[in-house]
């Protein structure tokens, strides 16, 4: 069999009152994260779930300082912030490899670190980069994560390693020792060993690091693909654009704070929009701007800019040569997700923590 | 809001009645055999492991070869402290007592060490410890597992040991009748059982050092500095041993009952020695053991 991600066989009928999560395959844009149809800390509609996580280091340094996440079932949410913002943190705590100074977390709608032991069998995870017994070859390595799994069939297990390997290209390479494997052979090694049985959810940390464009987007692809299957993926980066295409929600950290979560287009739209107006006489167009009600207009060269606000454009402009301004060109300026991201988790390297 | 039940999908199970159901493929034993095999094979498997066994082999042979050498003209001495070496001579399988004897202040500690400091720090040295706990294959699980491969270790050290010199001591000196050292003489059968019986009290002292090496591996993720450790450790124990003033503490040493295996020697066996011996190796496991599972299951993991 090579379909790794044979449906799990799960109880025959649920509890009742619980209700089936977000059900298309597929990524759910439409529920907004923390969606409240739910009652609070058995919500199955969330993946993960956390509530004032905190990680407090013993040398008093706050790694993860009160995050709520909520990462709605079949998303795939980006999990962004800088290097050093807390992310791996966090990722430790919901794992149940490092213990939360305070708050809650969940997986699945299992308490963590408590519900290791049952919840774990459904997650797969790559955890800060690839690790492996560098002196066995691929195959005897994903076996021995296997034979660690009392949930994993031993019958199956042959089967289910090839698909694994079959699924991230690396069959060929099987038998090749780890040690001898290129960066991107170890990353998808790593993400072969999170598909050995089937999941719900997948949680990768970082796994584009280090990688050339190529394998940057044949991990893109892999993402793609799982959260095709209707998956969950909980992917952190430190690079928006490595993510960006494959996210339907993010959540921003920095220094150790969530600044951001929702859908993705809900990011987008916290841009505030600026109308740029290029015209021969620019003093005069920014005055009109002003008298509209539009704050702070800039003029730079023969261009006036402000924020747009709640105004229409097609309005201001027809303003304006109402107001006998010669409008040369007229438009919007969103900033890209980029900027968004940059102006969310600051400048480059944020030393100041 | 009345949802008909949707798709079919991976996701569609509601969480927890999917998760509490599990995927229950084998039983508990099962599964904690297969687990308790791959990590036996990896131990046993590895080349620097069966090296050491190779090398542990090595010395049962030369000590032979050395006795026999220097017993030649005369037909005795050369032994020093070595109580069992007069009788060599007379009877073989006294090698398998010399050997154990030598090689217990040392080369079968340092050897053991190896395998118990490596366990858990080994792990987290790779990284491959997070991976495990992810799986999840347990703490408590983990822990039980590597202790067992340990132990099966030790085992396997102690009767290379004694089986090496065993076939040695035959094929170098006459073999026979064994006289004891109360000097009752006794078959050899029976003498080859008493030497099953001093591999299986020795086995009991190394299982014990790789408790202390398994808790000592809890601690740190640099595989080499617990094996120092442990090996240091040994080496205290023993010297401490050896100093009059300490003869206070010396019973509750670590090591101070390695050698009485010669209890086992006697008609009647000194049986009160030798449980004095197997009621210390039980405490230093029971208190290291209990120390690397109180560590284990509540400390991050940060590698």
């Amino acid at each position: 069999m090579t379909d790794v991600h044979a449906g799990s066989p799960g109880g025959p009928a649920g509890p009742p009152g619980a209700m089936a999560g977000p059900a298309a395959p597929g990524r759910d844009t439409a529920r907004p994260a923390g969606d409240t149809a739910r009652p609070a800390g058995t919500d199955t509609a969330l993946a993960v779930s956390t509530t004032g996580l905190t990680k407090r280091f013993r040398g008093g340094q706050v790694a993860v300082d009160h995050i709520d996440l909520a990462v709605p079932r079949g998303s795939v949410y980006g999990f962004l912030g800088p290097n050093g913002s807390g992310k791996t943190t966090t990722i430790r705590m919901l794992l149940g490899l490092a213990f939360p100074t305070s708050g809650r977390a969940e997986l699945l709608g299992v308490r963590m670190p408590e519900g290791t032991v049952q919840v774990l069998p459904h997650v797969g995870s790559l955890i800060e980069g690839p690790a492996f017994y560098p002196f066995l070859n691929g195959r005897d390595n994903l076996a021995r994560s296997d034979a660690a799994d009392r949930t994993a069939d031993p019958h199956t297990a042959a089967d289910r390693i090839n698909g694994a390997l079959d699924r991230v290209g690396l069959l060929a390479a099987a038998g090749k020792r780890y040690r001898n494997y290129s960066l991107g052979m170890k990353q998808r090694l790593a993400i072969a060993a999170s598909l050995l049985t089937p999941r719900q959810l997948i949680i990768l940390d970082e796994p584009t690091n280090g990688l050339d464009p190529q394998g940057t987007r044949e991990v893109r692809t892999l993402i793609r693909e799982i959260a095709g299957d209707g998956i969950t993926v909980f992917v952190s980066s430190h690079l928006l654009a490595e993510v960006e295409q494959v996210c339907s929600h993010v959540g921003v950290m920095r220094t150790g704070r969530l600044v951001f979560q929702g859908p993705l287009a809900e990011l987008r739209q916290t841009g505030a929009a600026r109308i740029r107006v290029e015209t021969a006489d620019p003093v005069a167009a920014a005055a009109v701007l002003q008298k509209l009600g539009l704050p702070e207009p800039l003029v730079a060269g023969d261009e006036v800019t402000a924020p747009l606000g709640d105004f229409a454009a097609e309005q201001i402009c027809a303003d304006l040569v109402h107001a006998g301004i010669g409008v040369r060109g007229l438009g919007v300026v969103s900033p890209s997700l980029e900027e968004l991201f940059v102006g969310l988790t600051g400048e480059g390297y944020d030393l100041d923590g | 809001m009345a949802e008909a039940p949707v798709v079919e999908s991976p996701l569609a199970g509601p969480g927890s009645a999917a998760l509490a159901g599990g995927r229950p493929a084998v039983g508990p034993v099962r599964a904690w055999l297969r687990f308790f095999r791959s990590e036996l094979r990896q131990v046993f498997l590895r080349r620097r492991n069966l090296l050491l066994l190779a090398v542990v082999a090595l010395f049962p042979i030369l000590i032979g070869i050395g006795l026999r050498l220097s017993s030649h003209p005369h037909g005795g001495g050369g032994g020093g402290g070595l109580s069992f070496v007069t009788q060599l001579t007379g009877n073989g399988i006294f090698l398998s007592f010399i050997a154990l004897t030598v090689l217990l202040t040392l080369v079968m500690p340092v050897v053991v060490a190896v395998v118990a400091g490596d366990s858990i720090a080994g792990e987290a040295g790779y990284g491959t410890l997070r991976y495990l706990l992810a799986v999840p294959a347990g703490r408590t699980r983990l822990l039980a597992v590597k202790y067992g491969v340990i132990v099966v270790y030790a085992v396997a050290v102690t009767f290379v040991v004694t089986g090496v010199a065993l076939a040695t001591g035959a094929a170098l000196f006459p073999i026979g009748p064994v006289t004891l050292l109360s000097g009752t003489t006794v078959s050899l059968a029976e003498g080859i059982l008493r030497l099953v019986l001093v591999s299986l009290y020795v086995s009991a002292a190394m299982a014990a050092l790789g408790a202390i090496g398994l808790a000592i591996s809890t601690l740190t993720e640099h595989a080499i500095g617990a094996i120092a450790a442990l090996a240091i450790f040994v080496v205290a124990s023993e010297v401490a041993d050896q100093v009059p003033q300490f003869a206070v503490i010396q019973p509750y040493l670590p090591t101070h009952w390695w050698n009485s295996f010669d209890a086992l020697l006697r008609v009647p066996i000194d049986s009160s020695t030798l449980l004095k011996g197997l009621l210390s190796f039980a405490v230093y496991l029971l208190i290291f053991g209990s120390f690397a599972w109180a560590r284990f299951t509540t400390a991050d993991v940060t590698s």
